[in-house]
């Protein structure tokens, strides 16, 4: 069955490279290969692992995230051949490719030396701890880098890294662990107050804590996306881990309220919130760090319509950074809304399916870890698309599977790697 | 704890359907204005991807494509700078202006008429080829009238008065339109920064468009066809002639060019007054008349109207609610009087014409790529703003004005050549504009020729530096 899909998704990346290569030089070579081969290769190498180390795995999330990788090599390597159509070198597409079989790699070993994924429970505090540590390795001296205004990156001579992508896993793996144990507590003490049971005041603390930590991300590290991610799993798990509707209430008032008051005190929240409401004013248009990028976004995907230009028939190279921020953009205006509308999908499934693996694992830690993997996966892919579309306000966050970065796809490939492996346990429990 | 993963799920579902449905919206609903928003550059990068027609003087190519080997697929070329304000520029980063903007929707295929061939090319698959737009110019005259010009800032035009078609068309200096159509957008766009800061203006079209000029004596053409057509004057009619004259309400007081007196200082009739361009009897003339009248001839003419080649010719203008003193220097040529040689070239059309113009017009003819005539304007009549009489009289005296006045330095030797020269002044210590407008054989005119050269001083008279290059391609016309 996986086999037989990772065949198809392979056909498929082929033939979309084949179509870019065709429609930027009129020729077709054995070049397309070199994008190729390596993820058709690691795909079935991956597939040969599961076989061997996790038989009773789910068969879709292999050929789902092989699939958006595909996709992102080859929008990548396209926008390569339109910078190179305007003198400008630029080899991201291969060096995608180069990353996307390391983190393949990465992620095929996590499968086949974590035996089980209960071990991590045990590391719930180091998870804390190092996913602490790597939040703040950018606020270091020399390595850290700001780009773009953000301070994410860490670089280490020609290598930069994004340390916030590992450091959402590291602490999805403490919620889960923290959550399990203290669900009990959290959930079922305080008095009911018209047929809500309002927590004690304690019971609010890591809420709190969560937020301010939040917060801290957004003020020194200057980025909305990142900081709304964090705790928007946090209190997606909290929900899930009590079951009560009154954590959510709050924490979604948390986080307008954090908003709002970013938007009057933090300049640069100001600026986004003001191009994401006024994009098209000619002075956000124009202004440095303004809505250009959103705007120029937004006419390539009305320029690509309901079907779409056509792979290599659109002019995606328009946007800044339609490699990395924009990729979504990329896609939109070359496959139309039916690309787009197939694009959510792929990530609907991956996250459907993370969540059925939670819902059917009877053990509690297993559930909130497997249904915090996939709400990442969800929710970072809403903050950012949602920005492309001017649903919310534009942020930082990479687009999984596709946008061009070495850091987005390694923690990407290791939540697919942690829902196989817990899905190979859940349905053996159900086979015993 | 499974039946909040449910409720997870669902809000994941909700947030997953906003983003269908922003997308949709984008890209259906507001689709339209997003592509039509002027930032929005990627239709006109899709014209990049047709063959687009070629602009042809007398079936060679001035503006072409050929194929090359990037993105953008033809690369567009020009032959030669003498053509730069006809063709416009065709640029990937600039836009595009004068025929290449005009006709661009024949050009690139896109035209209503070429409907059939796109219909082909959507089932075919076949890439659509854009017509072929063929322009009435002359291309030996069209030379002529660059090098006539010489290093000097201004404009030349030619015209067929019996049909409109334009024969030359020139404005100096040009430029290289090969450099803004470049694919690179470094160097297209630092050609454009250095041709727009350029201080001799190269993207202007003197001929129609740009600040204007004064017309100065050519405008006495207008005048005297005013005072002709009213019928209370007449060739003889006589003038008081003065060397000097008040103008009414002002301290200020003019004179004629010579600086003495235009006659014998008794009186001096229009025919000689038009014929030696003296200033005062004019302005006597245009007091007598009144502000109303030469109004109305002059919008006969064509000012203050807009006229398109398909390119916009900016309307002249005659000035509104003028004093006496303002209307006497309005009445050869001065004051706020201002026109664009095209303009001047009509009013000639006019009196060549028997009193007829037909419109100015550029396109012969458009031909699709497989030779099919997709449009061939017929010469249309623009009005007729004097009667056949006044021509002929007006006729007469720019005869005259050649062969002993003060347009002497058109005279060819064999041919009757009609002509007035002008020289205006702009301003104290600014140079001056000289034109010459003028038509032959004046008994049966088959070309009309207006010259605006931009003095770089005060030397000279539009007699000895724009009747000259008349002159010349005048010569052609035998």
């Amino acid at each position: 069955m996986e086999a037989v899909l990772l065949f198809w998704v392979g056909g498929m990346h082929a033939f979309q490279l084949a179509q870019i290569q065709l429609s930027a030089t009129d020729t077709l070579n054995e070049q397309i290969l070199l994008y190729w081969t390596p993820l058709f290769v690691a795909s079935f190498a991956f597939h040969i692992v599961l076989r061997f180390k996790a038989k009773a795995a789910d068969s879709l999330l292999l050929p789902l995230a092989t699939l958006l990788n595909g996709l992102g090599i080859s929008m990548i390597y396209r926008l390569d051949l339109a910078e190179a159509a305007r003198g400008n070198e630029q080899l991201l597409g291969a060096r995608q490719v180069w990353l996307t079989l390391f983190a393949m790699a990465i992620a095929a070993l996590l499968v086949w030396v974590l035996k089980n994924h209960m071990t991590l429970k045990r590391f719930t505090y180091i998870a804390m701890v190092a996913g602490i540590l790597t939040l703040l390795l950018p606020m270091l001296p020399v390595i850290g880098t700001t780009i773009n205004g953000a301070r994410l990156w860490i670089s280490v001579g020609e290598l930069t890294f994004q340390p916030g992508e590992i450091a959402k896993l590291l602490l999805v793996v403490f919620f889960a662990g923290y959550l399990t144990k203290h669900r009990d507590s959290l959930s079922l003490i305080g008095k009911k107050i018209w047929g809500v049971r309002i927590p004690r005041a304690r019971d609010l603390g890591p809420l709190l804590l969560v937020w301010v930590a939040s917060l801290g991300v957004l003020v020194l590290q200057r980025d909305l996306g990142t900081s709304l991610l964090y705790f928007g799993i946090f209190l997606a798990l909290l929900y899930v881990a009590t079951g009560r509707g009154f954590y959510a209430a709050i924490g979604i008032g948390m986080i307008i309220t954090a908003g709002l008051v970013a938007s009057q005190l933090l300049s640069y929240v100001g600026n986004r919130f003001d191009s994401w409401l006024n994009p098209f004013v000619q002075e956000n248009y124009s202004g440095v760090g303004g809505s250009y990028q959103l705007v120029q976004g937004l006419f390539g995907m009305a320029h690509g319509g309901i079907l779409g230009t056509g792979l290599g028939g659109g002019y995606p190279q328009l946007v800044p950074l339609a490699a990395n921020d924009f990729i979504f953009a990329a896609i939109a205006e070359e496959l139309g809304l039916v690309g787009v509308f197939a694009v959510l999908s792929i990530y609907l499934l991956i996250t459907y399916r993370g969540l059925r693996i939670a819902m059917s694992h009877r053990d509690d830690f297993s559930r909130l870890l497997a249904a915090g993997l996939s709400f990442v996966i969800a929710l970072q892919v809403f903050i950012v698309v949602g920005g492309v579309l001017r649903l919310v306000p534009l942020t930082g966050l990479t687009t999984p599977f596709l946008a061009a970065g070495g850091s987005s796809l390694l923690a990407n490939w290791l939540v697919i790697a942690l829902l196989i492996r817990i899905s190979d346990s859940a349905n053996k429990q159900v086979v015993q | 704890m499974s039946k909040s993963i449910r409720r997870l799920t669902s809000f994941i579902l909700l947030m997953f359907i906003g983003l269908f449905a922003f997308a949709t919206n984008i890209q259906v609903f507001q689709a339209d204005a997003l592509v039509g928003d002027g930032r929005n550059v990627r239709t006109s990068y899709d014209s990049y991807k047709t063959l687009r027609g070629s602009i042809l003087v007398e079936s060679t190519p001035i503006a072409s494509s050929y194929e090359v080997d990037d993105n953008f697929r033809y690369q567009r070329e020009y032959e030669s700078e003498i053509y730069s304000h006809l063709t416009g520029y065709f640029s990937l980063f600039q836009g595009s202006t004068a025929i290449e903007r005009e006709m661009t929707n024949f050009l690139s295929g896109q035209s209503s008429a070429q409907f059939f061939d796109q219909i082909n090319a959507v089932l075919s698959g076949a890439p659509i080829s854009g017509a072929n737009v063929e322009l009435t110019i002359d291309d030996e005259l069209q030379r002529k009238a660059w090098e006539a010009l010489g290093p000097s800032r201004g404009a030349v035009i030619a015209i067929d008065p019996k049909t409109g078609d334009i024969k030359a068309l020139v404005s100096k200096p040009g430029f290289d339109a090969n450099l803004l159509a470049s694919h690179s957008f470094s160097s297209s766009s630092s050609a454009y920064e250095e041709l727009l800061t350029d201080d001799s203006d190269p993207l202007v079209n003197r001929a129609i468009a740009g600040d204007q000029y004064h017309p100065g004596s050519v405008f006495k053409l207008v005048v005297a066809a005013a005072a002709l057509e009213s019928g209370e004057f007449d060739p003889e009619t006589e003038f008081e002639d003065s060397d000097s004259l008040r103008l009414p309400g002002s301290i200020r007081s003019i004179s004629n060019a010579s600086d003495t007196t235009c006659s014998d200082g008794e009186t001096v009739t229009l025919r000689t007054a038009f014929v030696k361009s003296c200033n005062i009897p004019f302005a006597e003339l245009g007091l007598e008349l009144g502000e109303n009248q030469l109004k109305v001839q002059s919008e006969l003419f064509g000012i203050g109207r807009t006229v398109e080649i398909p390119m916009r010719v900016s309307p002249s203008t005659f000035p509104e609610d003028l004093s006496e003193a303002q209307l006497a220097l309005s009445s050869f040529g001065q004051y706020d009087v201002r026109m664009t040689p095209m303009q001047m070239a009509m009013v000639t059309s006019a009196i060549a014409n028997q009193g007829v113009i037909y419109s100015p017009q550029l396109i012969d003819r458009v031909v699709s790529n497989n030779l099919e005539l997709l449009s061939e304007p017929s010469p249309q009549v623009f009005g007729s703003p004097i009667s056949q009489s006044t021509a002929g009289i007006l006729t007469q005296m720019m005869f005259e004005s050649v062969e002993v006045g003060a347009a002497g330095n058109a005279k060819i030797p064999g041919m009757a050549v009609a002509g007035k020269t002008g020289t205006a002044e702009n301003g104290f210590g600014q140079p001056f504009t000289y034109w010459f407008t003028g038509f032959a054989p004046a008994e049966n005119p088959d070309l009309v020729v207006t010259v605006v050269v931009e003095g770089d001083s005060q030397a000279g008279t539009g007699n000895t530096v724009a009747a000259p290059i008349g002159k010349r391609l005048l010569e052609s016309v035998r």
